[in-house]
């Protein structure tokens, strides 16, 4: 059959790196609305900055959300078993972001549909916490995938989550998701400092620089922390073979201390990528400072690829590591869907993702230019 | 270790929350279809009003579009939070069609939305017109995607069970797509849209045109509602009947519920207009019998028998009695491991089509090869959906079908004839005939999903087997959330929706 013009083992692999992909579409594009959002108490002071706020994303934000619905389907279709382990044990967690995103798109269409001021400062805090609440969690629940998740699976593979909700909120989860946090408001302030005028735009660029060093040292802690063994890792104890059909109670692991920079004492390679992580972010306050927005969310958008990419090549090939049973644990090589279905994925991939792309920058070129006070005022389209 | 109240609350709340999203889906179909019209009518004739037109129309299209998301959002991540164990056991065929419509679909019409919002200054009047365009073939091929998951659920096609993976695996995307369930259900479910943005469009015309206010913009779109609906309705009705056939070959026992035909009768079968169904006696009270009708319909002969309920409950009896068969050759599987024996595989494989029976007796006993033959009894009698509400909704559902015919058959009648304007009767008429096109949509789901139990996947999973491990207090806490945060909104939504049409066209507020 076609499908195995490619190996299972390289298929599993690709699928890794297009997940990891996903994530990072998603960083850079809902991370630049969920970071405004996040901003915008925080940078106006009247109701008209307000508006020019939203509108500076309105035309575009829904596209940006399809990432993140999109990478909800790709793990679901790529990894059944995360996709069921993961969203089942963080159940509360999952329903929190889950209500927050409700807030956005009627947050957006009915703000400004009423001009009575209590109607939309109620909608300005429901935009806020639409950013803030997923990016937070997000993090948080980055974070724990770090420490290990209490989850195990009986013979029929059912999975079993046996800690609370509570348990999220140690100290490591709660600081990768202050990390989200900075790293979204970082990536929300270049666009915003891009699509606007000063005042807006001055204080856009203010706050993209504290969070740009808040990223910086925030990455170096989180270095520290895992250098330090205070997060102990996971690692396989004998090679399985990657051929096999997915099965993940067919394995040993073990915890040790320093495992999550396994990756890096091996192969040295993928230093760069918190080496992009830390050039973006410093590039990033460095362009808002001589008030190039434009440079500033490109070098922002590396930043966030960077930081992505230095979690997942850590935990790799881990995907979910269980705390509880460690031989639980989900790992590349056991928890992808069939040979077939990875491959047929793929090809769906590879014909759908350039054309969306492509018509994704078109778009973006018909709105470029900047939102200002008098297009708020006369433009009857905007909100 | 079956927790019921999860299974309850779960059900409840993925049913609650489908419910509550299918109330925005249809309109946004249907209107995006309605606005790429007139928009179109606008480019060839130049004539401003149907751009008003289009703007207006998609003022109101934003406002429940925004619904339509924000409910969206949640549905694809219920599968993960509240359906882990099916989403691990079927995933593999299940979530592609889910991505596909994510990363072909969606964006489409996510990206061009905004455009069709905010590009009325920035773009050609043909590329505004392609942007329209765009999304409401967006919005349909949406439908098509998720249509195609829903279908594999009714009618399981192009997969195999695997045991050592211990889940359904792909083996044929072509059958998956055009599973012919998914392409009779497909045109069926858009023409239904097209059938309540026609509606929506010809209702809030005709308020007007009672008002005698927005006469240009009301005169027009209430014929355009009045073709574009006519047509819409009658397809739906057709594919309604494609759907019912496709059923047969597929799903009987679904059949034999919502007609409540308890016995097999000498073909052709007789369709039953009016009855009490009784589930104590087997039987219907007050029946009243359209005969030969049924047979007809769904087996297009005249000589193929439909069976009835009592004798699919015995047929369930011997798959459940294989499937007890296939349960223990796997367990046996599962300890061998990497070495199967063959004897016990090639048992396996010539009994695996019933596993998914032999699960039914999960909630009887956990072991299923040491059940009663009492339990395997009860377990073919859960095979019957609750033919009560089956039987009422089918009922009710076409019947609003055929009164939106003659509906739109009058006014496209009466649009003819220009005499549309001055029948404040047909008009009040119109204006009442709003809620109708949502009541038969719900109903239709209803017929569908609640008719597909007590399976997940049809013959496959039982969808009490599908749960997540969660405890009743997080199900109940997430269903109470549901339940304020959805009905906040709908009371949002209907304020803005009302304040809207109020205004008309034309007047904003800035």
């Amino acid at each position: 059959m076609i499908h195995q013009l490619i190996d299972y083992e390289t298929l599993s692999l690709i699928w890794w790196a297009l997940i990891g992909v996903l994530l990072m579409g998603f960083a850079i594009m809902d991370g630049f609305d969920m970071g405004l959002a996040i901003l915008l108490p925080f940078t106006t002071k009247t109701d008209i900055e307000r508006r020019i706020v939203i509108n500076c994303i309105a035309p575009v934000w829904e596209s940006n959300q399809v990432w993140f619905i999109l990478g909800g389907g790709a793990i679901f279709a790529a990894w059944p078993l995360v996709y069921a382990a993961a969203f089942s044990g963080f159940y509360s967690a999952m329903f929190c972001i889950l209500f927050a995103l409700i807030l956005r798109p009627v947050g957006f269409k009915y703000r400004s549909k009423v001009p009575h001021a209590t109607w939309r400062s109620i909608w300005d805090v429901a935009l806020f916490l639409g950013g803030f609440i997923p990016t937070f969690v997000f993090g948080i629940a980055f974070g724990n995938i770090f420490h290990g998740i209490p989850f195990h699976f009986d013979d029929s593979l059912q999975s079993f989550y046996t800690g609370n909700f509570w348990d999220l909120f140690t100290p490591f989860p709660l600081f990768c998701g202050l990390l989200s946090v900075c790293l979204f408001t970082m990536q929300g302030s270049t666009y915003l400092a891009l699509k606007t005028e000063d005042p807006v735009a001055a204080r856009a660029r203010i706050a993209g620089i504290q969070a740009a060093l808040l990223v910086i040292i925030f990455f170096t802690i989180g270095w520290i922390w895992l250098k330090n063994g205070w997060v102990p890792g996971y690692q396989l104890v004998e090679r399985i073979n990657p051929h096999a059909s997915s099965n993940p109670l067919a394995k040993t692991v073990e915890s040790a201390v320093d495992a999550w920079l396994h990756n890096y004492e091996r192969y040295h390679w993928i230093w760069l990528a918190p080496l992009l992580g830390y050039g973006g972010a410093t590039l990033t306050a460095y362009f808002l400072l001589l008030k190039h927005p434009g440079k500033a969310f490109i070098t922002s958008s590396f930043a966030q690829i960077g930081v992505i990419a230095t979690a997942g090549l850590s935990l790799f090939p881990f995907i979910l590591p269980s705390s509880s049973h460690p031989n639980s644990s989900l790992i590349v090589w056991d928890s992808s869907s069939s040979h077939m279905t990875l491959f047929l994925m793929l090809v769906a991939v590879i014909i759908f993702l350039p054309p969306t792309l492509l018509y994704t920058a078109w778009v973006f070129r018909v709105m470029r230019g900047k939102v200002t006070a008098q297009d708020v005022q006369t433009n009857k389209q905007m909100y | 270790m079956i927790n019921l109240d999860v299974i309850q609350l779960s059900r409840l709340q993925f049913g609650l929350t489908a419910l509550y999203h299918f109330l925005f889906v249809p309109l946004t179909i249907g209107l995006a279809v309605l606005l790429a019209i007139m928009e179109s009518v606008y480019v060839m004739t130049n004539r401003e009003i149907w751009r008003q037109m289009t703007q207006f129309w998609g003022l109101l299209f934003g406002i429940n579009f925004a619904m339509g998301v924000a409910t969206g959002i949640t549905m694809e991540f219920q599968f993960g939070t509240n359906w882990a164990y099916y989403s691990h056991y079927v995933g593999d065929i299940f979530g592609a069609p889910l991505a596909i419509e994510g990363l072909m679909a969606f964006f489409l019409e996510a990206t061009f939305v905004g455009l069709f919002f905010f590009g009325w200054d920035r773009l050609s009047k043909t590329a505004h017109l392609a942007t329209t365009w765009l999304v409401a073939i967006g919005s349909n091929l949406s439908a098509f995607w998720i249509l195609v998951a829903n279908a594999w659920m009714q009618n399981p096609v192009g997969s195999q069970f695997n045991y050592q993976t211990m889940r359904m695996e792909l083996t044929s995307f072509y059958d998956v797509i055009f599973n012919p369930v998914a392409q009779s259900k497909f045109v069926h479910t858009v023409s239904a849209c097209y059938v309540t943005g026609a509606v929506f469009v010809m209702a809030v015309s005709a308020y007007y045109l009672l008002r005698n206010r927005h006469h240009d913009l009301a005169k027009r779109s209430i014929t355009v509602a009045a073709s574009f609906g006519l047509a819409s309705a009658l397809s739906v009705v057709v594919l309604g009947d494609e759907s019912g056939y496709t059923i047969t070959q597929n799903q009987k026992m679904k059949l034999a519920a919502i007609e409540a035909m308890w016995e097999t009768d000498p073909p052709p079968a007789g369709f039953v207009v009016f009855g009490i169904p009784d589930l104590a006696t087997h039987q219907n009270k007050y029946e009243l019998k359209i005969p030969w009708a049924l047979g007809f319909i769904a087996t297009r002969t005249i000589d193929t028998p439909l069976p009835g309920i009592k004798d699919l409950v015995a047929l369930a009896e011997s798959r459940i009695q294989r499937g007890m068969v296939a349960y223990r050759a796997l367990s046996h599987l599962r300890q061998m491991k990497d070495h199967p024996d063959p004897q016990t595989l090639a048992l396996f494989e010539q009994y695996q089509n019933d596993l998914g029976y032999g699960l039914l007796l999960k909630r009887y006993t956990p072991s299923v090869i040491d059940a009663t033959l009492d339990q395997i009894r009860q377990a073919a009698w859960d095979t019957v959906p609750n033919i009560t509400p089956l039987f009422w909704s089918f009922r009710v559902m076409v019947g609003i079908g055929f009164t939106l015919i003659a509906l739109f058959t009058t006014a496209f009648y009466l649009a003819a004839r220009r005499r549309i304007l001055q029948n404040r009767w047909f008009l009040k008429l119109s204006f009442l005939a709003l809620p109708l096109p949502w009541i038969a949509a719900e109903l239709g789901w209803i017929v569908s999903e609640h008719g597909r139990q007590p399976w997940a996947i049809e013959g496959i999973l039982p969808t009490y087997l599908g749960v997540s491990s969660v405890t009743t207090a997080q199900v109940w806490l997430s269903l109470m959330g549901f339940v304020v945060f959805y009905t906040l909104l709908a009371i949002v939504d209907v304020f803005l929706m009302i304040k809207y049409i109020k205004l008309g066209p034309i007047q904003r507020i800035a």
